[in-house]
């Protein structure tokens, strides 16, 4: 199967990218999950 | 959360599916081989990428015509998922491009205004990081992000107003153009799923931007006491 290796790269690296994306989505949303709570833990009328 | 899972959920689905149908059930391409299933993934990449790239015009005109909150969410959201699929066309095609022309990239009309739309799109995020205002920064973006989307018409016709190194269009490229019915419905469900994908990402994306709106009052509410 001649060029399956180029296939293979082109998918497996495509993918990688798009998880790297989700990754980063998940990570930026805990983070801002974890200020939202320290903020409103800092401010009396929100407790 | 709920609605959000679910979407995930049939997302990958239709991803793997798409993936399965492109390696077992599109026939094999008389020319190029195997190498040609490269392009269940990379074209269907490149139109969810420009559909994208449109729900951010339109999120960018409707921010600057309402000035709603919600469109500028949407506008970067979309643009972010655009630049990320744009990202996956622009390495998927040189790993293409090197068993099939013998090179990795050449300046040829379609890979050259494909790239030009990605530099774009990174200038309209980077803008968005250097205005601290958010309503100045929400506005400025949506007016570049209006003049950035005229870079994807061009892309589109690019194959078809000039004949380079490129391939002509297969799908809606006039007499001659098509493709073979089985490979048509893959490639039409490859399509459906990197939709489908993008989607997902993109609402992800748009309740981070929510979220974050949500931190810069709480700040502000913080600063005041």
């Amino acid at each position: 199967m001649k060029n399956l290796n180029s296939v293979f790269a082109a998918y497996l690296i495509g993918w990688g990218v798009f998880f790297l994306f989700y990754v980063s989505i998940a990570k930026r949303t805990n983070d801002l999950r974890a200020e939202v709570d320290r903020l409103k833990n800092s401010l009396p009328r929100a407790k | 959360m709920g609605k959000r899972i679910v979407l995930g959920a049939v997302a990958i689905l239709f991803v793997i599916a798409a993936a399965y149908a492109s390696f077992y059930v599109a026939p094999e391409e008389r020319t190029m081989g195997v190498l040609q299933r490269i392009f269940y993934f990379h074209v269907a990449s490149a139109w969810a990428g420009m559909d994208a790239f449109f729900l951010c015009f339109i999120a960018n005109l409707l921010y600057v015509w309402k000035r709603g909150q919600k469109y500028d969410w949407l506008g970067v959201s979309s643009a972010e998922v655009g630049l990320v699929l744009t990202t996956v066309v622009l390495i998927t095609g040189p790993i293409w491009a090197k068993p099939a022309w013998g090179i990795y990239w050449t300046w040829d009309a379609r890979l050259t205004s494909t790239f030009v739309l990605w530099l774009l799109y990174v200038s309209y995020l980077l803008l968005r990081t250097l205005i601290e205002e958010p309503e100045r920064r929400a506005l400025l973006s949506a007016l570049f992000g209006i003049f950035a989307f005229i870079d994807v018409p061009l892309v589109f016709f690019s194959i078809r107003w000039w004949r380079t190194q490129h391939p002509a269009p297969v799908i809606m490229g006039g007499p001659g153009s098509g493709l073979d019915p089985t490979m048509n419905k893959v490639f039409l469900f490859s399509v459906l799923a990197m939709h489908v994908f993008a989607a997902f990402l993109i609402v992800e994306r748009y309740m981070l931007e929510k979220m974050r709106s949500e931190v810069d009052i709480l700040r502000r509410e913080a600063e005041a006491q």
